[in-house]
């Protein structure tokens, strides 16, 4: 590489679409292979999805069996966490922490396609629980004992079993990306690039893989108890045995509150890099945004409790964890508020991406008051595992998550597959999606108002309306997902040509032509000169900016 | 001037909004409802404000300060504003800070109301009343979950139902017990809830205020037939409780109510019955078996 030119090394790579389905260690193939996987997933949790919500959308149980409908939830939840939403973000990470730091691939480029590998390998694990003896797991993403722990078929290999060793294998691949993730952040910046001159997705990455690592012990322990209550006979859990059930609720959510940030922070990321794209202006306090995510990340391990306040925790605990709750509402009003700041007064452009970011920003703020009601102990006494919850932890994870990485796939799509994404369709999409998940998710508040629990295969005739209603969004929202199907297949197959930067952004990423090279900037790596988002200031974000320019243009 | 108005108007609207959160709940039966009622209410209006001045921000923005068709160029560079980022950290931190500490006003009362924390069943002290003990009134009914039904028993009347009738007005300890999985007692119109955790008795108060036919509804998974697993929660006077404890003694003991019991025998006889199930406990001998069809106020 050394006796490339300049030039040269800008030639955008024209590789074969086998290596998609190769053991390939470059970060941006590794990232589309989450990518596309994770989708095909979600495609199948969605339509796990279609079939709860046409469950419920009469009070009686009469589409499918109590326990099929158990068992479809619990894969519901277990396949959207597990198989799309954590693969999806790190084929993200993938795809932009090496292009946004100059950096030629990741740290340790074959851990993380075994990192990658391991995902097919447990999803089809977990899919298989559908055809054993039995049928899958059926207690719940969350599998408290002793449900979990019943096994009626009585048999050693069987749904929850497999549940739980799929999970495990998930934390085993989320270590191994967590770790290269967080050695490719602090070791493998281009040169000037020090930490406050690094993308704010960067930091928000580097704090959700820091909370992976030490959350993540937590859970994988806990499961590996589980299943030895399970297979084995041990009484971890097992309340005849001298064992405690609410010892497995500590475990689990000690990790899983913290999942809920290691999920949106680097989705405030997103919203970070785009609002200032397509707002021309700076992002407001890019320093307190940078550190309000490793706040977050120091409170995020502290409020646990606040999931099981009726499993009969001291008045003091309560009070604690609300305290600490409530807390988390300031770093993440910061965030808001910079947002907010960075589009006042810009120059907006409401293309697909930004579309997407205005959406799920609304959805967020949304959820971020209830959330704080959740917070509080005696409203959450009442709502607690009602589908109040529900409601709040879809506005979450679909209103402002799923919402932001849809906005992030049609903001990047060009750069990684060189063909742009049509904007029409897009807009179909967001329209179908803003519409479909706040028709399906906003009923689920009143009805857990009224004391509708969660997880219910029927329900009573009073809560028959807003059940419909909530039916009706889902549905659209699963019609919703066909304009996208179609864009991304139509658009990469035969799209229009991307040019390198085709939205004028600024960022070490839209230095490299679209797709970029294999190893990126390969022996020209730039010297960042300024902080991210100069949009109005004139300031070049690298030393001599023109002559990467120049290149692409002759490219 | 049309900021002021603006603000006016927003908080107005969010008063309003607090208002109507009462009505988005189920009656106030028992002596938590107004205290949770209340501060929920007190929520909603502050939320309402909070999201309605956001969304505000945000549509002005796009009505306001969409780019020209044609125009290329950036806006104005303005990277942050010291004075205007501590202003935005420290507002809300106040904030949220006041409704922690009225929620833990509430909270405290609601524990006055009831102690919530687990007696141990080991602990015989505890088991009688424990440290609360002084608070203690003199009704206590023992309720037994099962997957999937509820059993609901009067020992000093010898009285076993699958209703739970209770006095209005008067404050009852329940000895809250769970004979395989983690159940969930929560009575929607009482705003309380509590976790039955196998291998521990929990106490637990609480003191109905309306007379009426309330849902008690299973709201930790407990398994299968876990969306059945409901009961009726009957408040009466005292006169008429006191009438239904001395006619439930005289009948005799008789299958009480499980859905899950009946639905498991029809299941078994269909060709393709589902997935694999635990079966379900008999259904409990009560006095009283009740009915899971009557019309309830919530």
């Amino acid at each position: 590489m050394t006796s490339a030119t300049f030039s040269e090394n800008f030639q955008p790579e024209q590789g074969s679409w086998k290596r998609y389905f190769s053991f390939n260690t470059d970060a941006k193939v590794i990232g589309i292979q989450y990518i596309v996987l994770a989708f095909f997933y979600f495609l199948i949790g969605g339509l796990l999805a279609m079939i709860i919500r046409g469950e419920l959308i009469t009070p009686a149980s009469d589409l499918v069996d109590r326990s099929v409908y158990n068992g479809i939830y619990t894969m519901h939840g277990t396949i959207m966490l597990f198989l799309f939403i954590f693969p999806v973000l790190n084929g993200l990470n993938n795809l932009l922490i090496p292009t946004m730091i100059g950096a030629p691939d990741m740290a340790f480029p074959r851990l993380n396609a075994v990192a990658f590998w391991l995902v097919p390998i447990f999803g089809t694990l977990l899919i298989s629980s559908f055809f054993v003896p039995g049928g899958p797991a059926y207690s719940g993403w969350w599998s408290f004992p002793p449900v979990s722990i019943q096994n009626p078929i009585g048999t050693f290999v069987n749904g929850q079993g497999l549940w739980i060793t799929a999970v495990a294998l998930s934390g085993v691949s989320s270590i191994m990306g967590a770790i290269n993730f967080v050695t490719t952040i602090l070791r493998m910046r281009a040169p000037g690039m020090g930490l406050f001159k690094m993308p704010i997705f960067c930091w928000t990455a580097l704090a959700a893989q820091c909370l992976q690592l030490v959350g993540l012990p937590a859970l994988t322990g806990g499961a590996l108890m589980l299943l030895m209550d399970l297979s084995f006979g041990t009484s971890f859990y097992r309340a005849e045995g001298g064992g405690d059930p609410v010892l497995y609720q500590h475990f689990f959510w000690f990790y899983s509150h913290p999942a809920v940030y290691v999920i949106i922070l680097p989705v405030f990321g997103i919203f970070s890099e785009l609002f200032p794209v397509y707002s021309r202006k700076p992002l407001f306090g890019y320093v307190y945004v940078a550190l309000a995510s490793f706040i977050i990340d120091f409170l995020g391990l502290i409020v646990w409790v606040h999931h099981i306040f009726p499993s009969g925790v001291a008045q003091w605990m309560r009070n604690f964890f609300m305290f600490s709750t409530m807390l988390i509402a300031v770093p993440t009003g910061v965030k808001v508020f910079a947002w907010l700041g960075t589009i006042w007064r810009g120059k907006l452009r409401l293309t697909t991406p930004m579309l997407f970011c205005l959406g799920g920003l609304f959805n967020f703020v949304f959820a971020g008051i209830t959330g704080i009601m959740l917070a509080t102990v005696p409203i959450d006494i009442h709502v607690s595992n009602t589908y109040f919850v529900v409601g709040h932890f879809h506005y979450v994870i679909y209103g402002a998550a799923v919402m932001g990485i849809f906005a992030a796939i049609y903001h990047w799509f060009p750069k990684f597959t060189g063909r742009m994404p049509y904007e029409g369709l897009g807009k179909l999409h967001f329209a179908l999606t803003f519409i479909g998940a706040n028709l399906n998710f906003l009923p689920m508040h009143p009805l857990g108002l009224m004391g509708m629990p969660r997880r219910v295969s029927s329900y009573d005739p009073e809560f028959a309306f807003w059940n419909v209603l909530a039916s009706l969004g889902a549905f659209l929202l699963g019609v919703s997902i066909i304009p996208f199907l179609l864009n991304m297949i139509s658009s990469w197959v035969r799209g229009e040509k991307a040019p390198a930067n085709p939205w004028n952004a600024i960022g070490l990423e839209w230095l490299l032509p679209s797709p970029p090279h294999e190893d990126n900037f390969g022996d020209f790596v730039p010297t960042v000169i300024s902080r991210p988002y100069g949009y109005g200031s004139g300031l070049p974000l690298v030393e001599n900016q023109a002559a990467y320019e120049q290149a692409l243009k002759e490219n | 001037m049309a900021l002021a108005i603006s603000v006016v108007a927003l908080v107005a609207a969010s008063w309003w909004m607090g208002q109507q959160a009462y009505h988005w709940m189920p009656v106030q039966a028992s002596t938590a409802a107004p205290l949770v009622d209340g501060l929920f209410s007190f929520e909603t209006a502050l939320g309402t404000f909070v999201f309605g001045a956001v969304v505000a921000v945000m549509l002005w923005v796009v009505v306001m300060h969409r780019a020209d068709k044609y125009d290329e160029s950036d806006a104005v560079p303005i990277e942050g504003n010291t004075r205007l980022e501590v202003i935005w950290t420290v507002i809300p931190l106040v904030v949220v800070m006041a409704i922690a500490v009225y929620a833990m006003r509430v909270n405290t009362t609601l524990g006055v109301l009831g102690p919530m924390e687990h007696i141990h069943m080991a602990d015989a002290r505890e088991e009688q009343g424990g440290f609360a003990g002084d608070r203690l009134p003199t009704e206590q009914v023992e309720v037994i979950s099962r997957q999937w039904s509820w059993e609901f028993r009067y020992p000093q009347d010898h009285v076993s139902s699958s209703e739970l009738h209770l006095a209005v007005d008067q404050p009852v300890t329940l000895r809250l017990v769970s004979e395989d999985v983690i159940h969930g007692f929560f009575i929607p119109a009482f705003r309380l809830k509590q976790d039955l955790i196998p291998g521990r008795a929990i106490n637990f108060n609480i003191t109905p205020t309306r007379e009426g036919r309330y849902r008690l509804r299973d709201s930790q998974f407990s398994g299968t037939w876990f969306a059945a697993n409901q009961a009726d929660v009957v408040v009466e006077s005292e006169e008429t409780y006191k009438a239904w404890l001395k006619n439930a003694a005289t009948q005799p003991l008789q299958p009480g109510l499980s859905d899950a019991v009946g639905q498991y025998e029809a299941r078994k006889k269909l060709k393709n019955p589902g997935w694999a199930t635990v079966p379900p406990a008999p259904p409990p001998q009560v006095n009283v078996p009740g009915s899971n069809t009557l019309p309830h106020d919530a």
